[in-house]
Parts: C-alpha cells; structure tokens; sequence
C-alpha cells in the first residue's frame, strides 16, 4: 500500500522574520518554561498537588500558532494548556495561583492544573478526557458558524488523541459541516509512555484529513515563527472559506508525561538530542542573528524571571480556596 | 383545554422556545428531514430551516459535545438521543463536559442544554434498547434530572428545560407518546423540584415517574375494588428531589411503596427510602418496599418481558404487604 506524501517539503532556512515579531514570542515562551520550572519545583516541595503535566520543549507550538489568531478566536486545549493559557493572555499569576489551589486562581481553585478556564481571553479549557474536548471545539466552531461571527476554534490534541473516539467524530463533524476550526496535533511522539510505532498503524496523523476532504498541513514545531505562518494559513482558511484544516505538528516535551513519570521509556541520547533544537536557544539565536542586541535580550529575560518570581510570591501569600458549593450549577446557593 | 398528545406537548414546547429564542436550536439524528425516528420533532424543520433542526450522523459522542461546546459559548442546543440507550456512547460529554464544566471553570462557563429522548422499556426491543438510566444520571451533580408523565408536565417541563442555564437530561417514556391529556392554550412552565399528586388517596403512599405513574394508576384502580386508598407521588424530577411532598405524603398514610422500571440494585428508589425512612421514620407503620423490574437484562419474548418489569399485580402485592394484609 502506497500512502500519499507525509509533509510539506521544510525550507532548511531559517523563515523570514524581524525583531518586533519574534522578540515577544520568544519572551512567552520564556515565560512559559520559567512559570512550568517555578511550578515543577512548588510540586516537588509538595506545594501544587494532584496531576502535573508540563509542555517544557514545545512552547514554539501553542506560542506560534496562538500568536495567528485574533483576540475573539477561541482556544480548546488539553490538560497540557499552561502554555496554551498564557499564550492566549492569561497572566502567570492567576494560573501559579490555581496550581497552589488558591482562592485567587483563575477558577478558585476548583480545576486545578488540567482545568483552566478563562471566558474574558476566549480559552475555553482545560480539559481532562483525553479526545473528549474535540467534539466540544467543533460546538464552538458550530456556535460561530451559526451566529457568522467570523471567528476561528483551534482545538489542540496530542497523538495519543488520535486513537480515541472523541477525535474520530469531532474530525468527521467538522469536516462534514465545514466548520471554522483548526485541529492541531501536538505530536510530541509519546503517547504517555508508548511511542508512535506501538500506539498508531500510520505515525502521520495528519492523514486522516484526506478521508474527510479537509485540507492537512504536518511539519516540525520547534521554529516559532514557522509555526505561525503555517497555522495563519489554516486559519485564514476557517475566517475565509469556512472550511476545517487538520494540522500536525511534530514537537518533544522534554519531560516525563506528568511529574510522576521518569520518562524511562526514552534513552537519554533521544532526549538530548531533542534538547539540542529547544525551541527556545533557537529563537534567542535568531534573535541575535538579526540584530537584538544581547543586553536587550537578557533585559527581557530578567523582567521574565521577575513577572515569574512575582507569580509565584502571588500564589504563596493568597488565601486558600474557600467556596464549592456555589459552583456545581449556575443560579445555585 | 386542549387534549393533545404527549407527543405533540414536546413538540409544542420545542416550537414555541424556538420561536421565542433564536438561540435554541435541536440537534440529533433524523430529527430533521425524516421529522425524528419518534415524531417528536415533526414540522420544526419546515419551520426553522436546517440552520436550527440540524440532522447529524450517527456519532453520539460527537454530536452531544458539539451540543455542549456551542453552549459553551451561548448557544442553547436541544440534542436528541434517538433512545437514551444510545447516550452510553454520550456520556463521557454529559457527565465530565456539560455537567462539571460551570464547577471546572469556577463559575465562568455554564451549560444551557437539554439532551432529551425516548427512555425506558419499549415492546419487544431486546436488552440494548430496553434500559432506565436515570439512576445513573440522577447520580451525578451538575445534572437536572426530568421524567415527565403526561402531556401536562412534558409540556411544562420542557420549556423550563430549555430556558434552564444548566444541563438538563430529559427522558421521556418511549410508550408515552401516543398517550394523550389536557394542555392549557396558554403558556405554563412547570418549575424542576416540584412533584405532584397524580391521585389522592389515605391508606398508602405510591411513588411513580414516567410510566410507572400509569402502572400505579390502574393499580390503585385495582386496590379501590379491595378497599385501598392508593395516593399516587410523582416526583417529575429525580434531581432536583421533592423529597417534601413524598415525606408529607407518607406521614399522611404511614406506608410507601416505591415502583420504577429500573433495576433494584443501586436504583433511585433506593434513595427514596432512604430520605423517606430519614425524614419520617416515626410516621412510617411498615417498612418501605420497592417494586423493580427484576435484576436481569430485558428478554425479548413479550412474556417473559412481562414477567421482568413491574406489573399491576405486582404493585398491588407490594401495597398489601406494606399494610401486612398478606
């Protein structure tokens, strides 16, 4: 059986970019892996409890294709969303503050690491059933559809989404009623603990678009400003035409699935190996190559370390979490 | 009044909230061009258009979370389950979507929808098609849990249902839709919460939802002839409970007898006794017995179908022992 080609060809050049639109990516993403290693210490001091899941390595991925939507655009991520959310506009301090389990969280506590939630900035979730939230993102994308209000749902999923269900029937709804979302898979090869070969017949995901007529793209994650000009080509596609993309996006987290996993299942050589495209040196060379100068790239990281720093203080010194019973349904006591 | 079908109750409610709100819109399978697999949807898409009556393939899963993932985001879905039996393959969307996602988010994203369908044993379907699940649903918090038992209440409750801004399961009585009753013209909702006494009566309290209530009815008929006054509670919601007009009930006749067409372990029924033995221990003259179908998967031949699920005799065997006549 002959498959259709995987991927686009990649340019081995660097893609064409400036000062102005890298520097600010470059500095989330720094955020990004600072706010997850501040978090990943409060867990080992028994601080943050409960699940833990970090995206340390592919901050290029929900930066770069965050940065292509517009404010109204919807995000439905996973329980992998720290990235996700920041990206999107949620500052650290009231998701430092949720992880401790604190009243000032962004849901007071309630959701904890997995569930993040924020209607002001769009995000919708923070959801916790692996495939699950894909039907719930082409509602989003349904809703915007329904109302013609332009906006564009990216739904991000890992390849260990990809063998279950929810993704099935969300792919195929949104294929079937040209909705106005952006699939991407954040395919950082480990399902958990199992690799590609030993959880998918064909490893490239994106293939499964073609069964549903809707466009596909697949290509590597750790360049951020690639990652945003291809996925501003699917998302152009949903604002325009209306019509679904299948993305695939090919990353590494660099650590255990969740705090609790050693990640033995990996040799070091592959770790290390991913470690050396860490899509963050990548960024910070490129800026210097076109002309940060690197006082200015290390100002930006101290205000980093300090917006971090200052997160961490918030969600130490708040009060804890002190209400429940209001929350189960809306207009409740 | 009108006398009208509990089908076409549905019917009217989901017509008039679309007309009302052009947020509400139904989603499900064949509800649309095929005027839905029970004809609880008939003529909405003429009128609404396949913007708002939208016709999906068959994926439960995917359709109910499109449901809660456009409510998420303001809309208000009606989505039909074909028979509730299909929201099995549904309810990771019901149970960990639509009913934690206002508790997940801390109050910022409630759920207005309303998953509805043909629930309970229907004739001769077999054991896939033939479940009560409301114990299941009636388990979870973050769920109204509605049964409805005549076209009066499955009027009401729906329009309540679909201007609720929390997610409501709505099962409504696969041998009930042809069963007709009096429909006031004018508007009425009838609040979650609040049973009602579907027959007055001294000598013993019958609590029914759904269909049970008309087993209980031709049971009290029976019980009359013996000289047996049956009050018959229907609560229409299971959550939220009217524990109170079940309690006051009993206190009134001393004896409860709770009939549903669930199975017996871990049924609703259950909980009743126990908010019942609670509350009024001291009114209670004999313990509370439950009438169940039997502990089994439904058989298809229709007498052994018989046999399984509660029957007129065997409410009125329950309601003489609760009154140690027997």
């Amino acid at each position: 059986m002959t498959l259709p080609d995987s991927a686009r060809v990649e340019p081995e050049q660097a893609v064409p970019t400036t000062v102005d639109e890298l520097a600010p990516l470059y500095r989330q993403m720094l955020a990004i892996r600072r706010m997850e290693e501040a978090a990943a210490k409060a867990y080992s001091q028994g601080k943050i409890g409960g699940f833990l899941h970090l995206i340390i390595g592919q901050e290029a991925v929900c930066v770069g294709s965050i940065a292509a939507l517009k404010p109204d655009d919807y995000v439905v991520a996973t329980y992998r969303e720290h990235g996700h959310a920041y990206a999107k506009g949620i500052a650290a301090r009231p998701i430092m503050a949720e992880l401790y389990g604190k009243k000032t969280g962004l849901v007071k506590g309630l959701g904890g690491s997995m569930h993040l939630f924020d209607k002001p900035t769009n995000f919708l979730g923070g959801h916790g059933i692996v495939g699950g939230h894909v039907p719930l993102a082409a509602g989003a994308a349904f809703a915007s559809k329904y109302r013609n209000d332009g906006r564009v749902t990216v739904c991000y999923f890992g390849d260990g989404a990809a063998t279950i269900g929810g993704f099935a029937e969300g792919l195929s709804l949104s294929a079937l009623w040209k909705l106005p979302i952006v699939l991407i898979c954040e395919n950082n090869q480990y399902s958990m603990g199992t690799p590609l070969y030993r959880s998918l017949a064909v490893e490239d995901v994106s293939l499964r678009a073609l069964a549903h007529g809707m466009a596909r793209d697949r290509f590597d994650g750790d360049d951020v400003i690639r990652v945003k000009r291809r996925i501003a080509e699917a998302v152009e596609r949903a604002r325009v035409t209306g019509e679904p993309t299948l993305v695939e996006i090919v990353t590494y987290r660099f650590r255990g699935h969740s705090m609790s996993d050693p990640g033995l299942y990996r040799t070091k050589e592959e770790v290390e190996e991913w470690r050396r495209r860490d899509p963050l040196n990548r960024s910070r060379s490129r800026l210097l190559e076109i002309g940060m100068a690197e006082a200015a790239i290390e100002a930006l990281e101290a205000d980093v370390k300090a917006e971090i720093e200052d997160s961490v203080k918030f969600a130490e010194d708040s009060a804890p979490a002190d209400a429940y019973a209001p929350y189960v349904m809306k207009g409740a006591q | 009044m009108a006398v009208i079908s509990y089908r076409e109750a549905l019917n009217q409610a989901m017509r008039e909230e679309m007309e009302r709100d052009a947020n509400v819109f139904v989603m499900g399978e064949e509800v649309g061009h095929y005027n839905g697999a029970y004809k609880v949807t008939q003529g909405l898409l003429q009128r609404f258009s396949e913007r708002r009556v939208v016709d999906t393939p068959i994926a439960e899963m995917g359709f109910a979370g499109v449901g809660v993932g456009a409510a998420m985001v303001g809309l208000r879905p009606i989505i039909e389950f074909m028979t509730w039996n299909f929201s099995l393959v549904a309810i990771d969307q019901i149970v960990n979507s639509a009913a934690k996602m206002f508790q997940m988010s801390g109050g910022q994203f409630n759920i207005p929808i309303v998953f509805r369908g043909p629930s309970g044993p229907a004739v001769q379907v077999g054991s896939q098609h033939s479940q009560a699940l409301e114990s299941w649903y009636a388990h979870v918090p973050g769920l109204s849990v509605v049964l409805p038992s005549t076209a009066y209440d499955a009027k009401g409750l729906l329009k309540t249902a679909i201007r609720d801004d929390n997610p409501v399961v709505f099962m409504e009585g696969e041998t009930l839709y042809g069963m007709t009753g009096e429909v006031p013209e004018a508007e009425y909702l009838i609040p979650f919460g609040v049973g009602d006494i579907k027959r007055p009566g001294k000598d013993v309290t019958l609590v029914a939802w759904s269909r049970m209530v008309h087993v209980c009815l031709d049971a009290a008929k029976e019980l009359a002839k013996q000289g047996i006054d049956a009050e018959i509670v229907d609560p229409r919601t299971l959550r939220p409970l009217d524990t109170a007009i079940i309690c006051d009930s009993v206190k009134k006749t001393g004896r409860c007898v709770i009939v549903e067409v669930g199975w017996p372990q871990a049924g609703f029924g259950g909980e009743i006794a126990y908010q019942v033995q609670r509350q009024c221990l001291d009114a209670l003259d004999a313990p509370v017995e439950r009438v169940c179908s039997d502990d089994v998967p439904m058989p298809y031949a229709k007498n052994l179908e018989d046999e399984v699920q509660p029957q007129v005799k065997d409410v009125v065997a329950a309601v003489r022992r609760a009154l140690y006549l027997d």
